[in-house]
């Protein structure tokens, strides 16, 4: 009964806070696109932001956010995440992050977004509000390892928002990309136990070979079948598989390639120019000379993490701390992800080590808003504090890339998003234990 | 003997350098406050003097670090680093075996650690056993050999562990890859785990017994046997007499209380409970037993007995008297502890300086090392790290690492050395490549298949 009471109290001011329109003034606005306001305002109406300024009119009875001393930022978007996919990392009834199979499009990540994760509140709360689900294992591609180690198209990411009772009231893009490994030489994967599988280089190189080829042969048979279809065919038979990879043939949908060494991101390019697709190169580890192959062709990359442990053993101790700047001296876009889950709240501190050496702190910010809308085809809507854009918003006390900034008020299309939490209630509940 | 041999030249190395003035820095003492304008002697490996205005000797090498922040050297309670094997998982007490026997000062996970500020790191035996096996405190000294790593003084350990991992070899369907054609090794329960350590510690009893019977009858002029030397139940009687500082691994609240229930029959401390990630829930009991809590910042979910873990839990178990720290755990994490720290200011508004205490003076407290190390205090080994930036700032990084007053990084240094250290890569490729292609004089040459 008491919980009853609590949770009516609790409840009632967030119901009548949930207009969708509202402005904030007073407040620091940090547009992303433009330099930042003081003493600023953000207008949203109808869960859309209608007025960034200085002195923009409060229309009529229209709810008045103060936000003096604080700041607005866009919300964050995590551009690799297994979000919704996973719950507990080892214990494998609660992880849906790989499939069996070498050739997977037909698989969306999307529809097994479990809208109930307790990770989604959790991360939220640190002002993130949309990533990339791939329907893939975590850092390394998750290739490493158990279920999913076989994928060489693992299926489709999904950009969701990380707020709704369901999958569909998240979705923002169902298949904002096709996943995919590039087949590369691999030493045999490494294994708890001490045991090694009998795997010689010949035999990974063969293996490898094999792989590029049957990728080769199934790019050729999703062609055949899009001209039988687009021809209408006597005995067309429909297949899930080459129908979903229609979108990534047409160009309209990315190919998300993890590759992680130079020769991998060789590959993957030279993948791109023979299959004229477009492409996004996942958790380069280096990037070697690849930059201007990467630049000529307008190839974006996923990176991260950040905080990593350098590829090789005599590589400089801040090889991953520096490889956003050398991708931004490069000329390559590219945005932020944690290829995680219970650590996607802390993608802006990724972003931060690398101001700390080298990328400029307005690249690292563009990193995790604005470059990751335009990646993933939503910066119409996502990514910046514009007029027209969708009202995604985080309130906070300060620079949300330092980790003792707090996250005041976060929306997700102008509603106000509640930033409670399974950690934040057992907080509360254990302090005050007597 | 050796050991002192070691001790003695390396001390001697230290006194014959020239004393260090690290002036006009912001100087985070940690114990004593900050000081805005502060300036730091140091001497014969040593801090010889802290405030506005130190005196300078004419022979002294002087720092500026106008504009930087100067802090402890960072200690981590919890590492691998520098441990050539981690876990003796065969059994289920390998008290017996010791960190100090594989610890190798070429891992370059060293270096890592020192570039992110880290002096002095606890190095543990594995968790795959309720009793494992010894730990050892090092000092970051790269270029050293292994017992010149060892942080001379510290008191030893030993590791424990409770929850999924000692228990895991228990169950053969368990997720290990293979380890179906493993042989079950007890226990495969919570309840074993407790069993094992009271077995074990029954038995430790019986054999400080022997010996304490032995060593009166000896002293009566008996003539009798001594008792065989046990090696697995000596490092155990050790921490009975309080001789070795017991660090456990472990996750939910049940057995943190089930540990310090088993240590309080026995009549023995914990010193610290590591990643005691649910400590939190029974912070009240920790802070009564008078055991530490090393934990991670903000870990969790990465399996169920972590699914209740919080990143309040550091602020938490600060707030009801117990002594906390932060470690790493990892070869990666190791490098951005002053980060982890930062998080707690976020998560249970911890003040700056006691985030930066979970870092510093609190591991050194749970090590014993506190008189030694931790803060800036006058008297103290001069570890100290330099920061560009506030050390709590996710944009700061490491300049120079001292320890014992010797220049241990310098990211100067660092960046100066990288076109040569990739020159002389350069080389032993071709070298290899070279070879490769010629077979090397007297080889026999193979027929072509």
């Amino acid at each position: 009964m008491r919980s009853f009471v609590f949770t009516v109290l609790f409840t009632l001011p967030l119901l009548a806070a949930n207009d969708d329109s509202f402005l904030i003034r007073g407040a620091t606005v940090h547009p992303v696109v433009a330099a930042e306001i003081q003493n600023g305002a953000v207008l949203v109406k109808d869960g859309k932001i209608v007025g960034v300024g200085r002195n923009l009119a409060a229309p009529k009875s229209i709810r008045i956010i103060d936000g003096k001393g604080l700041h607005v930022y866009p919300g964050m978007i995590d551009s690799a995440t297994q979000m919704g996919l996973a719950e507990i990392g080892s214990t494998r009834e609660s992880v849906d992050t790989g499939e069996l199979g070498k050739f997977d499009p037909q698989l969306r990540a999307e529809v097994a977004i479990n809208p109930s994760s307790e990770h989604i509140p959790v991360t939220r709360a640190n002002g993130i509000t949309t990533v990339i689900t791939l329907p893939m294992g975590a850092a390394e591609g998750g290739r490493g390892r158990g279920v999913g180690a076989g994928n060489i198209i693992a299926g489709q990411a999904a950009l969701v928002h990380l707020d709704g009772w369901t999958w569909e009231e998240m979705d923002v893009k169902k298949s904002a990309g096709m996943a995919m490994h590039i087949p590369t030489i691999l030493s045999p994967p490494a294994r708890f136990d001490g045991q090694l599988p009998p795997f010689s280089f010949a035999d990974a190189k063969k293996n490898y070979e094999t792989e590029l080829r049957e990728l080769r042969e199934f790019f050729e048979d999703a062609r055949r079948y899009q001209k039988a279809k687009s021809a209408n065919a006597k005995g067309f038979q429909r297949d899930l598989k080459f129908e979903a990879m229609l979108p990534v043939l047409e160009g309209s949908e990315p190919l998300v390639i993890v590759a992680n060494r130079e020769r991998a991101i060789h590959d993957a390019v030279q993948f791109a120019d023979q299959q004229k697709v477009r492409v996004v190169i996942a958790e380069p580890r280096e990037l070697g000379k690849m930059g201007p192959e990467l630049k000529a062709r307008n190839i974006p990359a996923i990176l991260g993490p950040t905080l990593a442990l350098p590829l090789h053993e005599d590589d400089p101790y801040d090889a991953a701390y520096t490889l956003p700047d050398e991708f931004f001296k490069a000329g390559v876009k590219f945005a932020f992800g944690t290829f995680n889950n219970e650590f996607v709240r802390n993608l802006p501190y990724q972003a931060a080590t690398a101001v700390a050496f080298g990328l400029p702190y307005d690249e690292a910010l563009k990193a995790i808003t604005l470059n990751p809308a335009q990646i993933w085809g939503v910066a119409d809507k996502l990514g910046s504090i514009e007029e027209g854009k969708s009202a995604d918003l985080m309130l906070t006390d300060g620079d949300p890339l330092e980790a003792k900034t707090q996250v005041k008020q976060l929306f997700i299309k102008g509603k106000t998003v509640d930033l409670d939490n399974k950690q934040k209630r057992l907080y509360e509940k254990y302090l005050n234990r007597p | 003997m050796k050991l002192l041999l070691v001790a003695t030249a390396f001390a001697v190395s230290v006194l014959a350098a020239p004393p260090i003035v690290i002036r006009n820095a912001t100087v985070l003492t940690i114990t004593k406050g900050t000081l805005a304008n502060g300036s730091i002697l140091i001497r014969d490996g040593k801090i010889a003097e802290v405030g506005d205005r130190v005196n300078v000797p004419a022979n002294a090498k002087v720092v500026d670090a106008s504009g930087r922040f100067v802090m402890p050297g960072i200690i981590d309670c919890h590492s691998h680093i520098a441990a050539d094997s981690i876990n003796e998982g065969s059994v289920s007490v390998s008290a017996m075996v010791g960190i100090e026997d594989v610890l190798n000062p070429d891992d370059i996970a060293i270096y890592r650690a020192l570039a992110g500020g880290v002096t002095t790191a606890n190095v543990l035996h594995g968790s795959a056993n309720a009793i494992g096996g010894k730990c050892t405190v090092i000092k970051m000294r790269w270029g050293k050999d292994a017992h010149d790593m060892i942080f001379e003084g510290a008191m030893p350990g030993i590791k424990f562990a409770l929850g999924e991992n000692p228990k895991r070899a228990g169950n053969p369907t368990g997720q290990r890859i293979g380890a179906a054609n493993v042989p079950p090794r007890y226990p495969a329960t919570r309840m074993g785990v407790e069993d094992v350590i009271r077995e074990a510690f029954t038995a430790a009893k019986a054999y400080q017994q022997s010996w304490k019977d032995y060593n009166e009858k000896v002293a009566r002029g008996e003539q009798v046997l001594a008792p065989r030397r046990d090696l697995m139940l000596e490092p155990l009687v050790e921490v009975l007499e309080g001789k070795r500082l017991v660090h456990a691994h472990c996750y939910r609240a049940d057995e943190i209380l089930m540990l310090l229930r088993v240590a309080d029959e026995f009549g023995f401390k914990i010193r610290t409970l590591q990643h005691v990630l649910e400590g939190y829930k029974v912070a009240k009991e920790i802070a009564e037993h008078g055991a530490g809590a090393s934990t991670f910042s903000d870990w969790w979910a990465f399996k169920l007995e972590a699914y209740d873990a919080i990143p309040y839990n550091a602020a938490i178990m600060t707030r009801k008297g117990v002594l906390v720290s932060l470690n790493s755990d990892s070869d990666e994490l190791i490098r951005h502890l002053n980060d982890e720290a930062a998080k707690t200011m976020k998560y249970g508004g911890l003040s700056e300086t006691e985030a930066l205490s979970l870092i510093t003076i609190n591991p050194a407290r749970q090590l014993m090392i506190g008189n030694r190390v931790g803060s800036v205090e006058v008297g103290k080994d001069a570890d100290l790290t330099i920061f560009d930036k506030h050390p709590l700032s996710n944009f700061a990084k490491v300049e120079k690492v001292y320890i014992d007053g010797q220049l241990y990084f310098d990211r100067d240094n660092d960046l100066a050395a990288r076109p040569e250290h990739a020159t002389e890569k350069k080389k032993l490729l071709d070298k290899e490549k070279e070879q490769q292609r010629r077979p090397a004089s007297g080889a026999v040459r193979r027929p072509a298949a």
